[in-house]
């Protein structure tokens, strides 16, 4: 007797769990889809979908760049390239918290090569003011993998950089020119003379 | 299609009996091929792209909506595609039978629509030996299916194919027990004689009938669904078991005829249901002459896609089953109670008779009893819309 019930409990709760899976997903004919098809059909921009912590491409904010290399040093690929030179002492306002941050150098070559990062994020952790960053960009489809080697630093830039690097030397130089003569001792002179050349070679 | 060649041999006078046996061959060759290819191809590709749409939004996706408005070419595209690629034949293949295994397959499919009617005058042959032919051409489909198997000397392949076997020898049983039920009522095999035997009110069908052929209706639609291997039955192509099961090492055009076998298939077991439980062409008497025909032919389609529908809806609501559970709802459930629908149904024809109140209140109450279920059902779904708050849209092309 306890077989026939268990025999027709199997019937009906199979037949009862059927019906009920199928009110399940017949409902689901009735509810908008969820997926967004991409490219062309999206919503909104693709750059409102993306969810603010994205890692999409690099990109790196040069004017608050302080050129500390931390990013290049922290690259396990080495996929930043970065050349300096000394500029004066100017403060620049952290992305990360606003604080201002003395900045001495400013960079005359960033390369990211994006073909080879891997969005490891292990250059954004170090960075002391928030200048490198990921944006929400990923659409890197190109029929030339040079088009992904990011050079960041306009020649226009570079140029303006040296021409202010030159100033900030010829100044250290006359101050520290004002310096030795003030001062009686005469052995201390040849020195900053010579950083200022030694700065002027690397530049070139 | 008989009359309309007897009438040509009247017209032309011809005399001779092997002409006439050569105008019939002809004819019915060509009615076959150009109406009926015309037809299968475009329905299996529709079905395709119906299939995909609904398991697309049941899925929260959005579906093939590319190719065409909505997507309504994507089966051509695919078909297209299928026919350019390589026909790749294995090297330790057995040639011959891996080539043939899917015309097989197609064969048993395609064999079905000689007797599936469409309406009370399109059918292309009203044999009176009709349901028993449609349970003997569909067992095409199990030998094309195991010869793919062992043709292909791939141990997946084989696998599915041996599974594919068991299940529809084992399935054959409860599916022919249904179906012998409602020939019991009808009393003919022809399938145009089940259909003209039912009226066109819901409850004058096979399937409210009787009690017996209430459950005779379930019976036979699991075992139909496990016949063409559809899911929650796909054991014989299990992709996460078989890589795709018998079908493994086809590719291209000969892939491609398995697919159309088996979306094909989705829609002639609706027809077959539809014409034994749901009352097939049946068209309500006030129909005008001239469009009794066309209503017929849409009545019969329109039902024959809701069971396409179901198909599809049961198979993106059930799981895959395993074979042990497989096999036990075949011969511990289906078969049993097939047994005791013949004998119920036998039981009923001999003691209550055609005209008598008693059938017409067990119709009605048939009737009212799905009727109750289809309530509570949409009450389910309301229950189910409201739980997660989701937005409703009734929009089907997003």
């Amino acid at each position: 007797m306890q077989a026939v019930g268990e025999y027709i409990g199997n019937i009906k709760r199979s037949a009862t769990s059927i019906l009920d899976g199928m009110a399940v997903t017949f409902s689901y004919l009735f509810r908008p889809p969820i997926t967004t098809q991409y490219p062309d059909r999206t919503p909104k921009p693709m750059t409102d979908l993306i969810p603010d912590r994205y890692r999409g491409f690099l990109w790196v904010d040069l004017d608050i760049c302080i050129s500390c290399l931390l990013c290049e040093r922290a690259c396990p690929i080495d996929c930043i390239k970065i050349e300096d030179a000394k500029i004066d002492k100017i403060l620049v306002p952290s992305a990360l918290d606003g604080k201002p941050t003395p900045k001495i150098k400013d960079p005359t070559r960033f390369d990211i090569n994006l073909y080879k990062c891997m969005y490891c994020a292990l250059c954004v952790e170090p960075c002391p003011t928030g200048a490198i960053h990921f944006t929400k960009e990923f659409e890197g489809t190109t029929t030339d993998l040079s088009d992904l080697h990011l050079r960041l630093v306009s020649p226009e830039r570079k140029a303006a950089v040296l021409v202010a690097s030159e100033e900030a030397a010829k100044k250290e130089a006359a101050k520290k020119a004002a310096k030795a003569a003030a001062a009686p001792a005469a052995a201390e002179a040849p020195a900053p003379e010579g950083e200022a050349g030694g700065e002027g070679a690397t530049e070139a | 299609m008989k009359a309309l060649l007897d009438g040509l041999i009247q017209k032309w006078g011809v005399q001779s009996d092997l002409l006439v046996l050569l105008i019939y061959g002809a004819g019915m060759l060509l009615f076959a091929t150009v109406v009926l290819l015309l037809f299968v191809a475009p329905l299996a590709g529709f079905t395709s792209y119906f299939e995909r749409r609904i398991a697309a939004r049941m899925q929260s996706r959005v579906g093939p909506n590319r190719v065409g408005p909505q997507g309504v070419l994507q089966w051509i595209a695919d078909g297209l595609k299928c026919l350019l690629k390589e026909d790749l034949i294995p090297r330790e293949a057995d040639a011959k039978l891996f080539k043939i295994a899917p015309y097989l397959v197609f064969l048993g499919m395609f064999g079905t629509f000689v007797v599936l009617p469409f309406s009370q005058w399109l059918v292309i042959a009203d044999l009176n030996v009709g349901v028993f032919y449609l349970l003997a051409v569909t067992a095409f489909v199990a030998v094309g299916i195991i010869l793919a198997g062992w043709s292909s000397n791939n141990k997946w392949a084989l696998l599915g194919g041996m599974r594919s076997a068991a299940q529809i020898v084992s399935y054959e049983i409860p599916s022919g027990m249904a179906l012998l039920a409602v020939v019991t009522t009808a009393g003919t095999l022809s399938t145009q004689g089940i259909i003209a035997d039912q009226g066109w009110l819901p409850w004058q069908w096979n399937v409210f009938r009787t009690p017996f052929l209430f459950t005779a209706f379930f019976v036979y639609f699991t075992a139909a669904l496990a016949e063409i291997n559809r899911t929650p039955f796909d054991l014989p192509e299990g992709e996460s078991e078989l890589v795709a099961g018998y079908n493994t090492e086809y590719s291209g055009m000969r892939f491609a005829l398995f697919f159309l076998a088996e979306w094909a298939d989705c829609y002639v077991i609706s027809a077959i249901a539809t014409l034994a439980f749901w009352g097939g062409w049946q068209v309500p008497g006030f129909v005008p002459e001239p469009v009794r025909p066309f209503a017929q032919v849409l009545v019969f389609l329109g039902k024959s896609f809701f069971g396409v529908f179901l198909t599809i809806w049961i198979r993106w609501t059930l799981p895959r089953i395993r074979v042990d559970q497989m096999m036990e709802l075949c011969w511990k459930y289906l078969v049993p109670i097939g047994f005791v629908n013949l004998l119920g149904t036998a039981a009923w024809v001999a003691f209550v008779p055609r005209t008598h109140p008693l059938g017409q209140a067990v119709g009605y109450a048939l009737f009212a009893l799905a009727v109750a279920i289809g309530v509570y059902f949409l009450i389910r779904v309301r229950y189910n819309l409201r739980a997660t708050n989701a937005e409703v849209s009734l929009n089907p092309f997003v």
